[in-house]
């Protein structure tokens, strides 16, 4: 259904290996994301959603194939307009410096601050509105290096949403959130992609939260995309069998959602 | 906002790097004499071609050591690096060494071979140390590694400058000896405008890279991802922070912590963001040294301390009190 519109981030037949005689990590992976709407990216552990996803936001580039940002070639895009478009989250941020939560979402404005310029009074209320969007805003003053790794993940959202890209690629955004602040987080992109039309792809193991809120999921096994289409269509036993080797793995309709658990 | 902080406290530092320049031109053997300065030939003498350059060196030196601690410590996401504890300036000593070795006066291009051995050996010290503490994947640069490969690297470095003592002939070891205690005496600005002719282009790299480094310093994936070109960022810092440790050591020896003490108390005073702590390192880095030399030059009267104990003895001690701190923050 989704699939008339036109793809905002596209990989076409991507390969990619971390050094020449290390084992391909992405083996001809193929996916696109249509404008406006929100990907979840699944799969084992290893099975090369990271790189992938990496290889999306043009912090890698692949060995054969293509990636496309609307519609034309990566690679043709200047890094730092790109990063205007495309806002990338790690799964880990590594600073020691005690920065505030305030100057780590500013690093997010740099992308429109020329080099020997500082951020000036817009980006600050940019910054801010990035916080407030993600209730997150009682973080400002407070250092990073104090905050918890689901608050310290809450920043680095904050900081991707103050590039006010078309794109959000996340890895794993929400490997540190409590329930409460998933499901928040969940709502938040829903309220990203309704009122603003951010296209965001993200990679998760939450798969419950998936449907009816996610518009693709896409399923990766060993470096290639197995499976994809509307969460309801990916989430079932058969397929979840395949992508994860696993029969213990069951999905069940009800209340409008799918919901995903494994026989212990 | 960071305009304004940088601003306020560039001024703030200037001034007291003006009144540290004028207090360390007045003390000495002998304190200044105005009086004399304008009679006396040999009172102007010994000011303009001794204590004055003197004071010019230290803080050349100590400016440019703050601001490529400042810039390492960015780099590598480690607040203890600095180049004495990454072993930059060991392997500057072991090329300094060999120059001396092997001659002092020989020059390519008018430049001593000090210089270019010195640049050399803190070339390949950076090197080394670097894929000693990455990762396999390269992703992640491991901060207990960082600094082992470092102490070990001053290590082989020391042993390296022993043996080229014992090879050399007589007067060739007795000055690599007097050399290594290290000393900021010069007479004239010769030595001055050689040093800057490596100096400059090195500050100009580190200014230029200060919001890659701010980039940096929070995170090396978001920085790529917000457009900074990683590795181009990496390789034009190590040229810069090699370039002017090189020089420095080949011409003060070894003067350590200086790039650890420096720029802790400019984010102590000023806050983190890098953009600011690079340049505001130059500056109170020129003022500190400026002050320890002139303690070095003055404390046993006639004699004369080498800098570099003075401000190992200040900065050892500020490095194991920020190493206990570390600790909270991350498991080497």
């Amino acid at each position: 259904m989704t699939n008339k519109i036109a793809p905002l981030i596209e990989a076409r037949g991507i390969h990619f290996a971390y050094s020449a005689n290390a084992p391909k990590v992405v083996v001809g992976a193929s996916l696109a994301v249509p404008r406006g709407t929100l990907g979840a990216l699944i799969g084992a552990n290893g099975s090369g959603k990271s790189t992938l996803v990496r290889l999306l936001g043009g912090l890698l580039q692949p060995s054969r194939g293509e990636v496309l940002f609307d519609g034309a070639p990566l690679t043709s895009i200047e890094p730092r307009s790109r990063a205007k478009r495309i806002a990338y989250v790690p799964q880990t941020v590594s600073t020691v410096f005690p920065f505030t939560a305030l100057e780590v979402v500013l690093t997010g404005r740099s992308p429109y601050v020329s080099r020997f310029q500082f951020e000036n009074e817009h980006d600050r209320r940019i910054a801010e509105g990035a916080l407030a969007a993600i209730d997150a805003l009682h973080l400002a003053p407070r250092p990073v290096t104090e905050l918890s790794g689901g608050e310290r993940q809450m920043v680095a959202l904050a900081r991707a949403l103050a590039q006010e890209p078309e794109c959000l690629l996340l890895d794993e955004p929400a490997s540190a959130l409590d329930l409460k602040h998933r499901a928040a987080l969940v709502r938040h992109l829903r309220r990203l992609r309704n009122e603003r039309g951010i296209t965001a792809l993200i990679i998760t193991h939450d798969l419950q939260l998936l449907d009816p809120v996610f518009d693709h999921v896409f399923a990766m096994r060993c470096g290639a995309i197995v499976a994809e289409g509307a969460p309801a269509e990916v989430l079932r036993d058969e397929v979840l069998a395949e992508v994860y080797g696993d029969a213990h793995i069951r999905a069940r309709q009800a209340f409008g959602h799918t919901f995903v658990w494994s026989e212990v | 906002m960071p305009r304004l902080r940088l601003g306020r406290a560039l001024a703030a530092l200037s001034g007291v790097l003006i009144i540290v320049t004028l207090a360390a031109l007045w003390v000495g053997y002998k304190p200044l004499d105005l009086a004399a300065l304008r009679t006396d030939e040999t009172a102007r003498m010994v000011f303009f071609r001794l204590r004055l350059p003197r004071v010019v060196m230290a803080g050349m030196i100590g400016a440019s050591l703050a601001m490529v601690g400042a810039a390492l410590q960015a780099l590598f996401r480690n607040p203890l690096a600095e180049p004495l504890t990454l072993g930059v300036s060991g392997g500057a000593a072991l090329g300094a060494s060999v120059a001396i070795a092997l001659g002092l006066g020989a020059k390519v291009a008018g430049l001593p071979m000090v210089f270019i051995l010195a640049f050399v050996g803190a070339g390949v010290a950076v090197l080394i140390v670097y894929h000693l503490a990455r990762t396999a994947s390269g992703a992640v640069v491991l901060p207990g590694a960082l600094l082992l490969a470092g102490v070990v690297l001053n290590l082989i470095s020391a042993a390296g400058v022993v043996v080229i003592q014992y090879f050399t002939d007589y007067t060739r070891a007795l000055q690599i000896l007097r050399w290594m205690i290290g000393s900021l005496d010069v007479v004239g600005f010769d030595l001055v405008w050689r040093m800057l002719i490596f100096l400059v282009p090195g500050w100009m790299i580190l200014l230029w890279m200060a919001r890659d480094l701010h980039l940096l310093a929070v995170d090396e994936e978001t920085a790529a991802s917000l457009g900074v070109n990683v590795q181009r960022s990496e390789r034009m810092v190590y040229a810069a922070a090699s370039l002017i440790v090189g020089v420095t050591v080949a011409v003060g020896g070894t003067i350590g912590f200086v790039g650890l003490i420096v720029p802790h108390a400019v984010r102590l005073l000023f806050g983190e963001d890098v953009r600011i702590v690079v340049p505001c390192s130059f500056v109170l880095g020129a003022a500190f040294l400026m002050v320890a030399d002139a303690i070095a030059r003055t404390v046993l009267g006639a004699g004369e301390l080498p800098v570099g104990a003075i401000t190992a003895l200040a900065g050892g001690p500020v490095f194991l009190w920020l190493l206990r701190r570390q600790q909270r923050y991350s498991a080497m």
